[in-house]
């Protein structure tokens, strides 16, 4: 482990709320807006860090503990996962189950610190997510074991630096089955349209945001952070598979980098030319991204 | 064995000490859970030397009955599951003191001692017993023991049907247990499990039989469905500190039985593995499906064992995989991964159905819906619960996430290495644990965040009061365990070797490598972990650092500008569930009854939601039912008139003489 391996989390650390703006820029030029500077999520964390905060009576230390916990959480998911060829921090033979169980405990706590409101708002949305992440987690694992076949390695890092290379020639209809499979699974993790809808003025339809309604200041700022870094970690994984391996590592760093502001624009332009599905049509489109990642699966057994 | 045999002879003089004593005085409250801990003692001692590689010991005994021995031998694997049996044991029964104490002096609690001394024999004779006879009689031991222990509040209705639904399915379970040891006795003409070992069963056909004989007759211990039906009956009707140490280790009795039947069966044929497989994607899927349907907080966590139990029968699944094709790996991750949950269950299902008898013992209800806040004042309990919760969603840093690591770890590996129907049984088995650790996770939040969480949702919760220590410390025992399982995964997993070889009959060097690739993962986790806890620790240290000197205000939860909000606008746990339940219905069959507010001002409205057990309406219900109809012509035969009974007893003597001497 020497100071390169550092890269990728150094950049996710500190590129990672620029995705949000990218997205909103794309928004705002669908729109023929001018849309808000590029940097507003730093702004927006920066001021959120120098508030006080506000808690409601009915709360307690679980509140509190969520949005720690679920940055904790993240940031730790940051060291596993590569940018592109570029290796992970730590890398090991199933370190993917690592990540998966990492996301699932900051769900865990920012569902139950959404319960702990009292409020019927965020039952909703805590309800809404843990349906919705019940039905990605077989779509997230199911790709995650078909690149492992394709591959033939148990590790995100040795599992998607290989793919981009030679492996689109031979085994084309697997990754492009698996790329669709993993772009709606990133869509659903993070909160964005078709599955939820970030911006909307309206509690009752949202599913993420309603959840984190009640928190504000630093522990706002904690939970808009880590947001934006699992956005970036799901965006790494798609740049993992589609991107042409080089023989020069920096250039393939570049790459990378460049192909996650691409993936920021692709998911703006889906948020700006779709609307949100309705809620009870959303567990078909998860369901159907398992399905896609399992035909992929058995297309390779072939 | 010295040790084991004294651990024994406690256990039932402290039986019959309870027993006796409780008659005349009722001053020996900690004399029953006393013997039961110091057996446990006794007994964990030769459990331990035997898993660190210590000799394996046996212990004959003459005993009169036709055919039995009394025969036992402390085998590794036999002191895996021992292991978790004695420490559970111990710790529910420190805790039934305290738990028990609200009956004191309104009802003898002899009983109870005397049949929880009971149980955990027969759970102890049952891991130990070499002879069919004496297992049967262990098994039996067992069972009816715990059936008095679950009709201990038989004045309730609801706890006497429980008790019999109980009673009849473990009994329908022992019939084909019976007929599994019978047809392998008449196949190798012993009743001794060594012989049975020894010789395999060598016609396929057979084997299959015994096989499909062993599932139903030790799953229905288990509680694979569709043979689960008791379990959300009598676990919810027993008290609190027996469900934890029903749920947590006699049922694995079914998953041991499992382990040993296939030491004599022989070389399994692909389908079994496939069955497991299938058994437990069903018994995972549906059993926390139906848990997130409860609005009964002992009731979901028995469905919730079926659901863990499920995930045992597909690292089992896994392991037979192996066993088929030679594949050392998918034999040690799959076998180990299902010891291991073994272990991890018995850990976290035990701290849950404590902390759910704490909350009961506090609040009198436990119905999920009448709860909420109770954090503020059960803080240990809810903390503990916590924990649990945590650590059966199998999430890092804790226990659960550990051996489903290893299951998913030995799924990964075979579907990289293995083509064709095994890689595709495997990608099932790998989305089915991944969509059960999903619900698993809003089954969870649901039990932990309606109850603990939140306004109080009736006046239940208002009179509630903390555990006793009595109460605590065991949930507190169990609550370290889970968190050091985790802390310590590398060596846990390396802890395995001895059993695995000792069950898997590989050899030594390959169980280890193969215990190597995945500790070695597990190190890194660690790591993570470590990395993790760092992270979380500098996050509280920041949080703290930014708001000192700031402006911390209180207010009310935001309700959108509603001002006057109340504990009844709360979402509760049908409503959490219900677009879960809703998408599942096709497998669920949950009924609701609407009554829709109707006019301008609506007098009434209601909602109400049932979810009874798919199983028991469609399969068990009809055919009982038709059971019944057809046995009630016999009942001219039930008269009542003892001097004709004797006379049956007689004529049936007679017919056999004759067909022995004709």
């Amino acid at each position: 482990m020497n100071a390169i391996s550092f890269i990728p989390l150094l950049l996710a650390l500190i590129l990672s709320p620029l995705l949000f703006g990218v997205i909103n820029r794309t928004k705002a030029l669908f729109a023929g807006r001018r849309g808000q500077p590029l940097l507003q999520t730093y702004f927006d964390l920066w001021k959120l860090l120098q508030k006080g905060a506000v808690y409601s009576r009915t709360t307690t230390w679980i509140f509190r503990a969520g949005p720690m916990v679920g940055l904790a959480a993240t940031l730790t998911a940051a060291g596993l996962v590569p940018l592109g060829n570029f290796p992970a921090l730590i890398s090991f033979p199933g370190d993917f189950l690592l990540f998966a169980g990492l996301l699932a405990l900051m769900r865990f706590f920012t569902v139950v610190a959404a319960l702990d409101t009292g409020s019927s708002f965020e039952g909703m949305g805590a309800s809404r997510e843990v349906f919705f992440s019940a039905l990605t987690e077989p779509a997230l694992l199911v790709v995650l074991v078909t690149l492992a076949r394709q591959t033939g390695q148990l590790s995100l890092t040795a599992m998607f630096s290989p793919v981009s290379g030679g492996h689109w020639l031979h085994a084309g209809p697997v990754l492009a089955l698996v790329l669709v499979a993993l772009m709606i699974v990133l869509l659903a993790e993070n909160a964005r349209i078709p599955v939820d809808d970030p911006n909307t003025h309206l509690e009752l339809t949202m599913i993420h945001e309603v959840m984190v309604l009640d928190h504000g200041g630093p522990d706002f700022a904690f939970i808009l952070y880590s947001a934006a870094l699992k956005l970036w970690l799901f965006a790494a994984l798609v740049v993992g598979i589609v991107l042409p391996a080089t023989p020069n590592a920096w250039l393939n760093l570049l790459l990378a980098t460049g192909g996650m502001f691409v993936i920021a624009v692709i998911v703006g332009v889906i948020e700006s030319i779709m609307a949100r599905l309705r809620l009870v049509i959303v567990p078909q489109l998860l369901v159907g991204a398992g399905a896609l990642a399992a035909v992929a699966f058995l297309l390779g057994l072939i | 064995m010295t040790l084991l045999l004294l651990a024994m002879a406690i256990l039932l003089v402290g039986a019959m000490a309870a027993l006796l004593l409780s008659r005349t005085d009722q001053k020996f409250p900690w004399l029953g859970a006393c013997t039961v801990v110091v057996a446990a003692i006794a007994g964990c001692i030769p459990a331990i030397q035997v898993l660190l590689g210590g000799a394996t010991e046996q212990f004959h005994f003459p005993w009169p009955v036709p055919y039995g021995e009394f025969f036992i031998e402390l085998d590794p694997l036999s002191a895996w599951f021992l292991l978790p049996t004695l420490l559970l044991s111990a710790l529910c029964a420190i805790y039934g003191v305290g738990y028990l104490r609200s009956w004191q002096g309104k009802r003898s609690l002899g009983p109870v001692w005397f049949f929880y001394g009971l149980l955990v024999l027969g759970m102890v004779l049952v891991l130990l017993a070499l002879n069919a006879v004496l297992f049967l009689f262990a098994w039996e031991l067992m069972a009816v023991a715990s059936f008095f222990l679950v009709t201990f509040e038989h004045e309730r209705a609801s706890v006497r049907k429980a008790g019999w639904i109980y009673f009849v399915a473990t009994h329908l379970g022992t019939a084909f247990l019976l007929a599994f040891f019978l047809l392998l006795a008449r196949e190798t003409g012993s009743m001794d499990f060594n012989v049975w070992v020894k010789q395999g069963i060598h016609t396929q056909g057979l084997a299959g039989i015994l096989f499909l004989l062993a599932v139903v007759g030790f799953g229905t211990k288990a509680g694979f469905m569709p043979f689960h039906v008791w379990l959300p009956e009598a676990h919810p009707a027993a008290p609190s500190h027996v469900s934890a140490l029903m749920s947590g280790v006699m049922i694995k009795t079914g998953i041991y039985g499992l382990l040993r039947a296939f030491t004599f069966l022989g070389a399994p044929p692909l389908w079994w593995g496939w069955g497991l497989i299938a058994i437990g994607l069903t018994s995972g899927v549906l059993g926390v499906l139906f848990a997130l349907a409860q609005h009964d907080l002992k009731r979901l966590l028995a469905y919730h064992s079926v659901e863990n139990i499920g995930i045992m029968a597909l690292g089992l699944g896994v392991g037979l995989l192996g066993m088929n094709t030679g594949s050392s790996v998918l034999i040690v991750l799959g076998f180990g991964g299902a010891l291991l949950h073994v272990l991890n269950h018995a850990l976290f299902k035990g701290l849950l159905f404590l902390g759910a008898g704490a909350v009961l013992h506090g609040t009198k209800t436990l119905e999920i819906d009448h709860l909420g806040g109770l954090l503020k004042r059960m803080p240990w309990t809810a903390a503990i619960f916590l924990i649990g919760a945590v650590a059966i969603s199998g999430l890092p840093p804790l226990n659960g996430f550990v051996s489903e690591f290893l299951i998913f770890f030995g799924a990964f590996k075979g579907g990289t290495l293995f083509g064709g129907a095994i890689a595709a049984s495997l990608l099932a088995l790998i989305a089915g644990l991944a969509l059960i650790g999903g619900l698993a996770v809003a089954c969870f939040t649901k039990a932990f965040g309606i109850v603990f969480l939140g306004e109080p949702r009736s006046e239940h919760v208002a009179r509630a009061h903390e555990a006793g220590w009595t109460m605590r410390l065991p949930m507190l025992a169990l609550a370290a365990g889970c968190v050091l399982i985790g802390l310590l995964a590398p060596v846990v997993v390396e802890s395995l070797q001895t059993v695995l070889e000792s069950f898997t009959r590989l050899e030594p060097v390959a169980v280890g490598e193969n215990l190597a690739t995945v500790a070695s993962p597990l190190t890194f986790v660690l790591i993570g972990t470590g990395a993790f806890l760092l992270l979380l620790l500098s996050l509280i240290l920041l949080r703290r650092g930014l708001l000192t000197g700031r402006r911390v205000g209180q207010s009310t939860t935001w309700g959108c500008g509603y001002a006057q909000p109340t504990s009844r606008i709360q979402y509760t746990a049908s409503s959490f569930a219900q677009p879960l339940t809703d998408l599942f219905k096709p497998l669920l069959g949950t009924r609701k009854r609407i009554l829709k507010p109707q006019g301008i001002f609506p007098p009434e409205a209601a909602l109400e939601t049932m979810t009874p057990d798919i199983s028991n309406e469609e399969m068990y219900r009809p055919m009982f039912e038709r059971a019944e109809a057809w046995l009630s012509r016999l009942r001219w035969l039930q008269h009542g008139n003892v001097q004709l009974y004797v006379l049956y007893i007689a004529a049936t003597l007679i017919v056999l003489l004759v067909w022995k001497f004709r």
